[in-house]
């Protein structure tokens, strides 16, 4: 057997392999480096995930190729979304760095961690074989849970950190148990291996649907999806808020690597029973998410529930791709390009608004009540713009890439015949239209009740800008974006 | 003919407005004399647009066609017809009014009220020029946010709620359009051009789901009754600019979107309701004008005229006949007018007493007789006195309905009645009398920037109510057309 040992073709994985060296040289380069030249590490971990980057994008071929033993996949749609996610790991060092430098977290442990998950990440996303999927996972949600706990004195993140783990763990447990009763079906673990073992109907339905519906609940789990998003309020709310950030953008774009190649590449022929599911937990993630955001006092708590709501609209995309037993491929590419492109938009938004809040952080004040906007007109027009067109943006007001997002989906949704479900998300979407349009009125219409200047260093200041800029800039040119998902999602198909 | 008159009618005002966001809130001057010339600028533009507008054509002039999201085939399609062409002139004309109406009154944030008016004024010019589905709807929800800063911002005191009311309410309209929208681009084969969209054949019950989806979407923003109760709020907290556009342009905008979606999309609905919508306007016009008459707040009560003024205009696209429509849209532009210069009116008096409640007034005439004699004027033109722009719209839209039905027409021109019956008694208790206490007696009258301002507005309503002839005769062979097309079945 042993001299049957091909050596894989790493060229796919190369930039998991360039991510994974330099982590374990920044593992030691905080060893060297004294207590002075702490800007070391972050600006290591900034050239790590652009030199993933560079990599990603030159060995980005639009071709789908298939490695270590087909358990790994490159195809354009995990270059676009590892792309995708170095812009926002980048964005999440960049923002959480003076917060975690005030409160003594900016150690080494912390961009270890946020690496690790990162590469967790891209493993989740390159996934092709169950097996691959869930170390990914796992990698990507121990580190998280770590980092949440990373501020080891504050028993709100302690209580947060553990809720999370053991909520992750039964999750994962649910996602495991589901996978192997569908290798019980299908005898096999590769994604399109278990896709061929279905379509030539020599799987047992029965078991396939119960581990389907595992599977299911696993996946909704990590976005966050009702009824299994008990855990994003309460993790958002109370890990710091540097790593808020971190959960709050990057994995949404792993977990939506993990629904497609699950639902979409490994169970494509049971679409109709988990379309179904899906829809019921993106209706009721849309119902319950923008219901209890208006209750919030707490802006983490607040864009927790918002965010909910999103993944329900994303989720919707996700279900509308396969329309009775014929396949149309425009309907299809359509629908998960648009919910590629929900992702994405949602992403920017997320990333944007966390950056406010650590923004108006500062050494012993957390900005993290919705109050604590209040003013901002006054106390920086600028970044109260910048905070308008994110919350515009989010409520799905145009100009703003949120409303080409959230109408792209509605298309794929009445496309597929859902406009009965498009009408209710959109009544919801006018509910959550009032608990963003009440922060623009804090900022713009009331008095500060906190003068103190905004200092925050000139990075983030100037990302923080861009990233205003790019919601709404991808809203009066959105072409360019959704062209670019539309032909990673086409040809990875 | 290619020209980028459009564009620039709507592009100037909301490129200029970033010019004056960037003065910053500490230079007020600059950023006064910055927007006034960008308005200006704004309604320059428009002047070749009207003058070149070729009359005889029913078809769309101007036109602009450039994709923008290539994934789903919408596109950059502007153009106007003689129904849009005035409201773009009336627009920008009116933006300069405001820029000028809020010179000395702004002080808080000027840079940021003034470049919120010509964001505003660039968005409408937007909505009354596209003609892709998709474009219009974009420039009709992003209206929302300029004017829902400008309610909350520069507002009365109870301004949180009615700018939250507005904002809400109209989404709520426009969400379910979106949808429409959406639902016809797919059953058009994958477009959102308009006119592409007024061929198509459309089975009834469709039709009339549509039809219902847009009057959601148009009706609150007319607004018709019953969804109008946002209206006297936004109006009575909105500083006087806010409540001039409001009344002027935004209440058009709902107008303007029958004869745009409704009509032309919808035409057996349109038929098959029409008599829901007349029940709706005649609501509108008798029940709204008895409410006016007990306000005791002048803004409320020119509000609730305002109500009613415009259901005389939707009862006029809803009879069908030339006169009618034709009538309708002269009363939208009169409107503009004379809405606008009775809100100015009651601003220059809130402006010096800090009260709109009538009881606080009498005797102004005594004080400021330059200013009573105008607001005289307007108040005229309000009620529909001959010679004004308020009577030929009226007169043409009652003539329409006895065309159609003579108890419509009759309940319609209750309207001369009960308009003359709001407006004049609110005069009278205002401008006549004694001088009713010290504050009234301490009154200075309207300075020069105050009389141009409404000087302005007296000629235009003046000209149009003596001869109204270049107005209809702009608008004759488009609304020809439309009611051509509304006569064919697309069943």
């Amino acid at each position: 057997m042993l001299n049957q040992f091909v050596t894989p073709d790493l060229l796919p994985a190369a930039p998991e392999i360039f991510l994974l060296i330099m982590a374990c040289l920044i593992m030691f380069a905080d060893l060297v480096i004294g207590q002075v030249q702490r800007w070391i590490l972050p600006a290591l971990t900034v050239v790590t995930l652009a030199g993933c980057a560079v990599i990603t994008y030159i060995t980005m071929d639009g071709q789908v190729v298939l490695t270590f033993s087909n358990m790994f996949v490159d195809d354009l749609l995990a270059d676009f979304l590892k792309l995708m996610l170095y812009v926002s790991v980048i964005a999440v060092v960049i923002y959480g760095r003076s917060y975690l430098v005030a409160r003594n977290l900016d150690k080494a442990e912390y961009y270890l961690l946020v690496l690790f998950a990162t590469l967790g990440m891209m493993v989740m996303i390159s996934a092709a074989h169950f097996l691959t999927l869930y170390l990914g996972l796992e990698l990507m949600s121990l580190s998280l849970y770590a980092l949440v706990a990373i501020d080891r004195d504050s028993s709100r993140a302690t209580e947060a950190a553990m809720k999370y783990f053991v909520l992750g763990a039964l999750a994962s447990g649910l996602l495991l148990y589901g996978m192997s009763m569908v290798y019980g079906a299908t005898g096999t673990l590769e994604i399109g291996g278990i896709a061929q073992a279905i379509f030539h109907g020599d799987a047992n339905k029965t078991i396939l649907v119960f581990g389907l519906v595992f599977i299911v609940a696993g996946i909704a789990f990590k976005l966050g999806a009702v009824p299994f998003h008990m855990w994003v309020p309460d993790v958002y709310d109370g890990a710091p808020t540097a790593i808020t950030l971190f959960i709050a953008s990057a994995p949404k774009l792993a977990g939506f690597a993990m629904a497609m190649r699950l639902l979409v590449y490994g169970l494509f022929e049971l679409a109709d029973q988990w379309q179904l599911m899906l829809m019921m937990l993106a209706v009721l993630s849309i119902a319950v998410g923008n219901l209890a955001a208006i209750a919030q006092t707490s802006l983490k708590r607040m864009l927790a529930y918002s965010g909910i709501s999103h993944m329900g609209f994303m989720l919707l995309a996700l279900m509308s791709g396969i329309v009775g037993s014929q396949v149309d491929p425009f309907g299809t590419l359509n629908a998960y390009s648009s919910a590629l492109y929900y992702v994405v938009a949602y992403v920017l938004m997320s990333l944007g608004s966390f950056g406010m809040i650590l923004l108006l952080s500062r050494a012993g004040h957390e900005a993290e009540n919705i109050e604590d906007f209040k003013g901002l007109n006054k106390r920086s027009p600028w970044f109260a713009v910048v905070m308008m067109m994110l919350m515009f943006s989010m409520a799905g007001v145009p100009f703003f890439v949120g409303f080409f997002a959230k109408f792209s989906v509605l298309l794929a949704a009445v496309k597929a015949g859902y406009v009965g479900v498009a009408v209710f998300a959109v009544m919801f979407s006018l509910v959550g239209a009032y608990y963003y349009l009440r922060v623009v009125k804090l900022m713009y219409f009331d008095a500060p009740t906190d003068n103190a200047p905004i200092v925050a260093p000139l990075d983030m200041r100037v990302l923080l800008s861009l990233n205003g800029l790019a919601i709404a800039l991808f809203g009066v040119f959105p072409d360019s974006i959704m062209m670019l998902c539309t032909t990673a999602m086409m040809r990875s198909l | 003919m290619s020209s980028h008159l459009l564009s620039l009618a709507i592009w100037v005002p909301i490129v200029g407005a970033l010019f004056v966001f960037a003065v910053g809130a500490e230079r007020r001057r600059a950023a006064r004399w910055l927007s006034l010339a960008v308005a200006i600028a704004g309604f320059l533009v428009t002047l070749p647009i009207v003058a070149h507008f070729d009359p005889a054509a029913a078809g769309f002039q101007f036109i602009e066609l450039a994709p923008w999201i290539q994934r789903f085939n919408v596109q950059y399609y502007l153009g106007v017809d003689g129904i849009s062409v005035l409201f773009i002139a009336l627009n920008s004309f009116i933006t300069v009014l405001v820029v000028l109406a809020g010179w000395q009154v702004i002080e808080d944030k000027t840079s940021q009220y003034m470049g919120a008016f010509l964001v505003m004024s660039g968005l409408m010019n937007g909505i009354f020029s596209s003609l892709d589905a998709m474009l219009f709807y974009v420039f009709f929800e992003a209206s929302l946010i300029p004017m829902y800063v400008i309610i909350g911002v520069w507002g009365g005191p109870n301004r949180v709620y009615a700018a939250f009311k507005f904002f809400l309410y109209t989404l709520l309209g426009s969400l379910l359009m979106l949808i429409s929208l959406i639902w016809l681009f797919l059953e058009a084969g994958g477009t959102f051009n308009l006119v592409d969209w007024y061929n198509l054949k459309i089975s009834l019950a469709p039709q009339i789901l549509l039809f219902l989806a847009f009057l959601v979407a148009f009706a609150v923003k007319v607004p018709m009754w019953p969804v109008h109760t946002w209206l006297p709020d936004a109006h009575v907290e909105a500083p006087t600019g806010g409540s001039v556009v409001l009344a002027a342009i935004m209440l058009k905008l709902g107008a303007y979107g029958f004869l745009r979606f409704s009509l032309p999309i919808a035409p057996d609905a349109s038929h098959e309701l029409a008599p829901l919508m007349i029940g709706l306007s005649l609501i509108a016009v008798i029940y709204i004008g008895f409410v006016a008459l007990v306000q005791s707040d002048m803004k409320k009560l020119i509000a609730y005229s305002s109500i009613a003024h415009m259901g005389f205009v939707t009862l006029g696209f809803f009879i069908f006949n030339q006169i009618g429509m034709e009538g309708a849209l002269v009363q939208m532009i009169s409107h503009g007018f004379v809405s606008a210069a009775m809100f100015l009116c009651v601003g220059v008096m809130y402006d010096r007493m800090h009260s709109r409640q009538i009881a606080d007034y009498g005797g102004v005439v005594n004080t400021m007789p330059k200013f009573a004699a105008l607001f005289l004027f307007f108040a005229m033109a309000n009620c529909g006195l001959p010679a004004t722009s308020g009577f030929v719209g009226e007169f043409m839209v009652v003539l329409g309905a006895i065309k159609a039905n003579f108890w419509i027409g009759f309940a319609a021109a209750t309207t001369l009645i009960l308009g003359a019956a709001y407006t004049l008694w609110m005069y009278k208790r205002v401008a006549f009398g004694a001088v009713a206490n010290k504050h009234v007696g301490e009154l200075t009258d309207i300075n020069a920037r105050e009389f141009v301002v409404l000087g302005l507005l007296a000629v235009s309503v003046l000209a149009m109510g003596l001869y109204p002839f270049p107005f209809t005769d702009i608008m004759h062979a488009s609304v020809d057309n439309l009611l051509k097309h509304v006569a064919v079945s697309k069943l």
